[in-house]
Formats: structure tokens, C-alpha cells, sequence
């Protein structure tokens, strides 16, 4: 069995996959829905538009399924905080969500303008709200969270809704937003041609500047902004049961830098994020489409990646009971919990990828408008 | 201290969340069958109309199964909005079964809905064939999670309290597995999905008939709906039976509250048919019994007894006692995880702690209980009675009645008469709610009579609750409800209407009420 430090750092990287596996995948569809109002003028083109991700968006719906189940069974201490702190914004998530299946499947079930437009709506509100949320989540998670647990570790959030939508989270929810419409702008060109094609490029370029400008002003604003980051003062021995209030923490200006200085490769990840949707621009405008697809894929490796290597070992710091801050040390499930979890996720992560490529490879090519009028009946 | 009115209120929530979700889940889980069904005779015979309805009757599954997963993500992420305690304390345990339900079958069954949808014309017969299997695999081991997890609610076995890490954690995840509750529930769960999807599927086909329409569409899935319906009733039946078994060696006291039992009879008790219940003396004024049954379902002897309410209420009593030693050496070792004393109390009274938790609803140093709190906390040990006899009785009155119909559709089937009987007919359709309301009556009795506890002797659910406020919890039911309704009115709709256009809804020109064909561009 792997030794339960080991375990605990490598949850915190498959937390990471996870989250970024659900950006690439469910990112997507989600960005794709985001465009589909603006860059569909008929119904024939949002239908388009719509298949797509028609056959992918439900099985890419479960990379955020998952990861709740996940983060559930390997940092049940962050399932909970997090979810009950943020209530509202995670109901607003999943209000959000409810669009997209009913979206998907009824939209062209009726030949009715209306009916279809608000689902195209529908289909947008699904596609654009998650995404802010989670970059106003992590904005907040940069920041900390008033939180606390009393001696029997229930845990009280202390603070409001309105307040999680501070300027800087707001911030980081721009860049989180960008960052997906751009991935879905990558994918969306990939699979379309002509008219849905070329405003699909233009918006994703607009994205991708967007996205380098919000994400550049939010390195800026961490760096010079008065935003101070959190730091373990006590020894932790990472091997210990979890208890997360047998630490101390302290704030200070530079602590969210501290790894970067420590380990200077690091870089690699802020450098990724603000490249990567230049150059996924650049290949889009080229309508080298699969390889922006790739560099946008990266592009979100590196924005994600910079926030979790700025915060690690804190998961969720609290702002208000410092010691009761969660970190990857203490908020974790038991060794053999994790080490069971492990073994389950390297067993089928690989097969979910490899049906989940052949999906894709059996839908590839281009949809057009002529694929919608042969299966009028069939498509979304 | 926790307001009762925020636990009243988060369960209600969740209760609405999770039996709205439990409608569309046992179509999900029956229909997805029948469509192996109906496409292995596709591939195997090549006749056309087997692919027809497997297209067809997949269209109605795909309106269905939106809202499912719609009302789906909910569930995966009301513990944590919600039930936050909770998934601090059993998370260790609790949360492992729904990440495997997410990598190993949820996936696999999402992935393979799209290329069922959309891989007709991109994939060879055989693979296409392939897809549906795999889709039906996802769903039924997505499924037998869910009832893992929820089996370990019931009998939480194979875990213990650490007071360091103040959780349950697991000591043996095979234990969690082979839960003998959480078998028992899977098995008799998806028969019931089944017999749901089968109920479907003969009552449209019924009205199809009726109305003496593509009848060679609706005699096939009407026969292949009463073979499937059939075999699933009896499955429903006889795990129902096993569920009964293991319910009564686990938990006592939902035994005690479906059966009407407040004594404890001697042994082999008698099973009571109907009784009038008198929850205010705790009796029965009259009932109605057949010997023996209880004894034989309840203990698979004739000699072991089955403890009465009154008497489970007595030992419960102790075990609250013992308890508060429990809760109060806890109480010291958060403060202290040295002292040796509290040490030594803590392990001798933890079997109880779950006993002693329960007082923390009435008082918050439990020290302070008074005898009459002590008092309230034994009677919440045991659920409300008339809710329970009732429910359950109502669940099983329904599956004896859909075993006579499947019976009879069967037997209708085998004679291959060309005319159904119109009485038969006339029957699946009036039948056609059974399923759904036996399947909310099913987990009404399973979560309801697991009350007072979130996890069977171990958290009640009075502290499983997140520490939200009250109107928080107002607003979020009010969504949800208003939210849900909304859906449900538009999936009516559209399972009416299609359902009503029936196969011509496909546009293959074989049917009747084609539909006329409009032009694509809006």
C-alpha cells in the first residue's frame, strides 16, 4: 500500500485532473453553449451548433458528476465546507445545469420559434453561468473563506452571498468565463464550416484576448493588489491523522508566491495560461482548429494549474478561523479510503478516455446544414 | 443549537429532490432493457420493425431520461450543500461508492446515450447493438452504487468512529460491497425499474390497440413488455421478501413500525393483514393476522422472536443512557485527545455513541438531559407507525396486482391471438401509475422508517444537517419545487404527445400519424 503522505499529494493532483478534465471536457460544450445564441443566426444553424456536442455533452457532463464524487470520497471535509459555504452560488450552478439536458433534447422535439429560442437560451444560461461561477469560487478561495469549526468540527460559514462577488472574484469569474468560450470557440470551429465557422473564430479570438488580459490583471492584482496569502507556520507532519484544527496559520503578502520561488519551473504554468490562448487564437484564425483545440486544452492546464500551485498545500483557507483553513494535509478521507479511490481511479480514468475517444472518432467530421435537414427527426 | 425547523426543512428537500429524481430513475432502468431486447431481435432477424421500436420506444426513454439526469446532479451534490455534517462524518465511507457509481458506470452509460441517439448511421448493426448493451450495463451498476451507498445508511457496516479525525471511518470496503441490506435493495430496486419500464411500455402499446392502430408495432413490444414485465414482478416479489429478511435482522425498528408490532409476540408471529392503528396508546384497537408469516418472512425460523416497539423502545433506553458516557468522554477528547480517562470511558460506551447523539437535538451538553428528554429521545427511536403500515402495504397490494396483470398479458401473449382482449388492454393502461407510486412508497419506507438516523444507530439526522439559515432553506425548496414542476409540465407534454403520435414520430413512412414533413429552414 503507498504510504498516506504519498496518497494525500497525489489526490491533490487527480483533484487537479479532475477539475481540469472537466474544464477540457465539459468546458467545451459549455463554451459551445455560451456561443450558441450569438454565432447561430437560424434555426438551422443553432441546430447545427447544437449537434455538435449532441452526442458528447452527457457523458462530458460527468466529468463534473464525478468530480463532486470524487472531492466527496477523497476531501470530505471540502465537499462539505464548500458546498453548504457557497449554498447559493452552488445552487445557481446547478439551477444553471438543469437547462442543458432538458435543453438538448426537447429544443427540436416542437417546430415552435418560441419554444426553441427559449431553449437556445436555456442552452446559453447552462453554457455561461457555471463557469463564472467557478472562477468567482476560486477568486474567493484566493482570498479565503469565513469559515469556522467548533470542537466537534461543525462547520459555520459567517459570510453572505453578495460578498463572495467581491471585484476580484469577479475578476477571476471573467477569466474563467473567457477561458471556456474560447475552448468551446476552438472546438465549435472544428466541427463547423462557413458562416457558423467564421463568427465562431471571431468571438473566440475576442475570447482569447479576454481571457490574457483578465488573467494578466489578476497575476497583477494578487502580486500588488493587497491580497495576502496564507501560510502554515506550524510544523505538519503530512503523515498524521486529519485534524484540521491542530495547525496554526498565519496571512502574509507574499505567501501565495512562496512556491513559485521555491520552485522556479512553476513559472511554466502562468506562462502557459497567457501564451496558450494567443497562440490557440492564432491557429483558430489559421483554421488549424484541432490544434487550437490542443493549445486551448493546455491554455486551461495553465490558468487552472496557477491558481492550485500558488495555494498548495491550502485547499480551502478560511479567513476568518485561520487554523481552521483546509489544506491537502488535513481534510482528506482515511489512508485506505484514499488508497482504495486511487487504485479505482487509475483502473478506469484510462477506459473512460479511450470510449470516450472512440465516441468522438465515430461522430467526427464536419456538421452542416444538410446533416440536420437528413435527420430531421433524429437530431437535436 | 440546530433549529428543528432547518432539519424539518432540509429534509423535506431532500425528500422532494430525491423521490422527483425517483421518477424517472425506474423507467431509466426498465426501458433500457426492453431496448436490448428489442434491438438483439433486430440484429438477429433483420426484420425492420424491430429497429422501429427500438428507435421509437428509445425516443420516449431519451424524454425520460433528460429529467433524470437533470434531477440527478442535484443528489450528487445536496450532502454537501446540505447535509454538510453528514458528509463530514461518514464521507470516508459514503463518498467512495458514489465516485466509483461516477468512473465506473455513470460515464460509461452517458457516453454510450449519445452514440445510441446518434450512432445509428455511423456504426455497424452489431456495434450499434454493442452501444445499447454497454448503456444498459452503465445504468444498472450505476444503480448498484447508489444502493451501496444507500445500503450502508441502512446497516452501516465494515467502519468505525475515530475520535481524532471526529468521523466514521472504513475499516473494510468489502464489507461495504457485499452489505447484505445493500444486495437485498439492488436487486429489488431494479426489478422494480422493470417492472416499470415493462408497465410503460404494455400500457402505450395497450393504447395503441385500443385504438386499432400499427398494431404489428404494438403486438411486439406488448408481447416482449409482458415477458420482460412477468419475469421483473416476480424478481420485485421475491427480493422484496429478501429485503424483509434483511431488514429485520438489521434494523428492529422499521420492522416493528411497517408491521404495526408494539409487543413483541411469540414466536412464529403472525403477519397482520390490516390493522386499526392507535398511535396515541400505542396499540392496535383491532387486526387482522395470518399465523406464522411474519416469523418466516421476518427470521427465517419459527422459533426466534421479532421484538414489539415497546420492547426495542426499552433497550434503546439503556443504550441513550450508556450514550451520554459516550458523548461526554467524546466532548473531552476533542478538548484533550490525551486524557487518559476520557479515553478509557469513551471506548467503553462508544458502541452507544449514536444513542447519546440523539439527546443533542433536545439539549446541547447532554449532561443536562432531563429524564423527560430522555423520555422524547427513546420515542423518536422508533418511526411513526400508520405512515409506515400503510405505505407499505399500499407498495405491496401493488405488486401482487401488477403480478396478476403480467400474469394475464402473459398468458394472452402465449396464445398469440391476434385480438387482445379489450378488457386486458383496457387494464395495462388504467395500471399504468402502479409502478411510480409503489416505487415512491418503496423509499418512503426504506428512508422514512430509517428515522431518527441519517446512518442506522450511528448520526441521527438531526445533526446531519448543514448550519444554513432557515430562509435559505425557504428559498432553495421554493426553487426547487417551482424548478422541478415547471419540468415535469414540459416532460408530460412531450411524453403525451409522442406517446400519442406513436411510431409515426420517426418519420419512416411505415407508420400511421406521419408527421408532415416541414421545412428546415425556419
Amino acid at each position: 500500500m503507498i504510504d498516506y503522505e504519498t496518497l494525500k499529494l497525489i489526490w491533490w493532483l487527480l483533484v487537479g485532473v479532475l477539475l481540469v478534465g472537466f474544464a477540457i471536457m465539459d468546458g467545451h460544450d459549455m463554451g459551445v453553449g455560451t456561443l450558441l445564441p450569438f454565432v447561430g443566426k437560424t434555426d438551422t444553424e443553432r441546430r447545427v451548433v447544437i449537434n455538435t456536442v449532441g452526442p458528447h455533452w452527457d457523458g462530458n457532463q460527468v466529468w463534473f458528476i464525478t468530480g463532486g464524487g470524487a472531492i466527496f470520497a477523497a476531501w470530505p471535509l471540502v465537499y462539505a465546507t464548500a458546498f453548504s459555504g457557497f449554498y447559493w452560488a452552488m445552487l445557481a450552478v446547478l439551477w444553471a445545469l438543469f437547462f442543458r439536458p432538458v435543453g438538448f433534447d426537447y429544443r427540436s422535439k416542437i417546430h415552435n420559434a418560441t419554444w426553441r429560442s427559449t431553449w437556445d437560451w436555456g442552452l446559453f444560461v447552462g453554457g455561461f453561468v457555471p463557469p463564472v461561477i467557478f472562477g468567482v469560487a476560486f477568486g474567493n478561495l484566493l482570498q479565503g473563506v469565513p469559515f469556522g469549526f467548533d470542537d466537534m468540527l461543525i462547520s459555520t460559514y459567517t459570510g453572505t452571498f453578495w460578498q463572495l462577488l467581491n471585484p476580484f472574484a469577479l475578476l477571476a469569474g471573467v477569466v474563467s468565463s473567457a477561458m471556456i468560450t474560447l475552448h468551446g470557440a476552438t472546438y465549435l470551429a472544428h466541427r463547423t464550416e462557413g458562416h457558423i465557422q467564421a463568427r465562431t473564430v471571431r468571438a473566440g479570438v475576442g475570447a482569447a484576448m479576454v481571457m490574457v488580459m483578465s488573467f494578466a490583471a489578476a497575476g497583477a492584482w494578487l502580486k500588488w493588489g493587497g491580497i495576502e496569502g496564507f501560510a502554515i507556520t506550524s510544523t505538519i507532519n503530512p503523515a498524521a491523522l486529519p485534524d484540521p484544527l491542530a495547525k496554526t496559520v498565519v496571512r502574509s503578502a507574499d505567501a501565495w508566491w512562496a512556491n513559485y520561488a521555491t520552485l522556479p519551473a512553476l513559472w511554466a504554468l502562468p506562462a502557459l495560461g497567457l501564451l496558450g490562448p494567443l497562440l490557440a487564437a492564432g491557429l483558430m484564425a489559421a483554421r488549424r482548429t484541432l490544434s487550437a483545440f490542443v493549445v486551448s486544452s493546455l491554455a486551461i492546464v495553465g490558468v487552472i494549474g496557477t491558481a492550485g500551485a500558488a495555494m498548495f498545500p491550502f485547499v480551502m483557507p478560511s479567513s476568518t478561523q485561520l487554523n481552521a483553513s483546509l489544506t491537502v494535509w488535513d481534510s482528506v478521507s482515511s489512508h485506505l479510503t484514499l488508497g482504495l479511490m486511487f487504485w479505482a481511479t487509475l483502473i478506469f480514468m484510462p477506459l473512460i478516455v479511450l470510449y470516450t475517444g472512440w465516441a468522438y472518432r465515430v461522430m467526427r467530421g464536419k456538421v452542416t446544414e444538410q446533416f440536420v435537414h437528413d435527420n430531421e427527426h433524429a437530431a437535436y | 443549537m440546530i433549529s428543528d425547523q432547518l432539519v424539518d426543512l432540509s429534509r423535506l428537500q431532500f425528500a422532494a429532490t430525491a423521490m422527483y429524481h425517483f421518477l424517472f430513475v425506474p423507467l431509466t432502468l426498465g426501458m433500457v432493457w426492453l431496448l436490448v431486447i428489442m434491438e438483439s431481435v433486430y440484429v438477429m432477424t433483420g426484420n425492420v420493425i424491430w429497429k422501429d421500436m427500438t428507435r421509437f420506444w428509445g425516443k420516449l426513454f431519451g424524454i425520460n431520461f433528460a429529467l433524470g439526469v437533470t434531477t440527478g446532479i442535484t443528489l450528487e451534490f445536496q450532502f454537501g450543500t446540505n447535509w454538510a455534517y453528514y458528509s463530514h462524518y461518514v464521507g470516508d465511507i459514503f463518498g467512495a461508492p458514489l465516485a466509483i457509481e461516477g468512473l465506473m458506470a455513470f460515464f460509461l452509460e452517458s457516453t454510450m446515450i449519445g452514440l445510441f441517439f446518434f450512432g445509428w448511421d455511423r456504426l455497424p448493426k452489431t456495434q450499434h447493438l454493442l452501444v445499447t448493451i454497454l448503456m444498459a450495463v452503465g445504468t444498472n451498476l450505476s444503480a448498484l452504487w447508489i444502493l451501496i451507498a444507500n445500503g450502508w445508511m441502512q446497516n452501516p457496516v465494515g467502519a468505525e468512529f475515530s475520535y481524532v479525525t471526529m468521523r466514521m471511518e472504513m475499516t473494510d470496503f468489502w464489507a461495504v460491497v457485499f452489505n447484505p441490506d445493500a444486495q437485498a435493495k439492488f436487486v429489488h430496486t431494479v426489478s422494480a425499474g422493470y417492472v416499470t419500464g415493462a408497465m410503460f411500455v404494455l400500457a402505450v402499446s395497450s393504447w395503441y390497440m385500443l385504438k386499432g392502430r400499427d398494431l404489428e408495432f404494438a403486438k411486439r413490444s406488448f408481447r416482449v413488455a409482458a415477458a420482460f414485465g412477468l419475469a421483473s414482478v416476480c424478481s420485485v416479489i421475491v427480493l422484496g421478501d429478501e429485503s424483509g429478511y434483511t431488514v429485520g435482522e438489521a434494523q428492529q425498528t422499521k420492522l416493528a413500525a411497517m408491521e404495526a408490532m408494539w409487543e413483541t409476540k411469540p414466536a412464529p408471529a403472525g403477519l397482520t393483514l390490516i390493522a386499526g392503528i392507535n398511535e396515541a396508546e400505542q396499540k392496535n384497537d383491532w387486526e387482522v393476522d395470518i399465523p406464522w408469516v411474519m416469523g418466516l418472512i421476518g427470521t427465517r425460523s419459527v422459533t426466534q422472536e421479532i421484538p414489539g416497539i415497546h420492547d426495542i423502545k426499552a433497550a434503546n433506553r439503556i443504550r441513550i443512557e450508556n450514550g451520554i458516557h459516550a458523548v461526554v468522554a467524546l466532548e473531552a477528547l476533542r478538548k484533550d485527545r490525551d486524557d487518559a480517562a476520557a479515553k478509557a470511558m469513551f471506548e467503553q460506551h462508544k458502541a452507544d455513541l449514536g444513542f447519546g447523539l440523539l439527546l443533542k437535538k433536545y439539549v446541547v451538553d447532554v449532561r443536562q438531559a432531563t429524564p423527560e428528554m430522555i423520555q422524547k429521545a427513546v420515542d423518536s427511536t422508533v418511526p411513526r407507525v400508520t405512515p409506515m403500515f400503510w405505505a407499505f402495504r399500499i407498495m405491496v397490494g401493488l405488486g401482487f396486482a401488477m403480478l396478476l396483470l403480467f400474469g394475464w398479458a402473459f398468458w394472452s401473449t402465449l396464445k398469440m391471438g391476434c385480438a387482445q382482449n379489450p378488457w386486458l388492454l383496457r387494464l395495462a393502461l388504467v395500471m399504468l401509475p402502479a409502478p411510480w407510486i409503489a416505487c415512491e412508497l418503496g423509499w418512503f419506507v426504506a428512508e422514512y422508517g430509517r428515522q431518527p438516523w441519517t446512518i442506522y444507530g450511528v448520526l441521527p439526522t438531526h445533526l446531519s444537517v448543514s448550519t444554513l439559515s432557515v430562509n435559505s432553506l425557504y428559498g432553495s425548496l421554493a426553487g426547487f419545487i417551482g424548478f422541478y414542476t415547471v419540468l415535469l409540465v414540459v416532460e408530460m407534454y412531450l411524453m403525451v404527445k409522442f406517446a400519442r403520435m406513436g411510431p409515426g414520430s420517426l418519420g419512416t413512412g411505415r407508420y400511421s400519424n406521419e408527421p408532415v414533413h416541414t421545412p428546415a429552414h425556419a
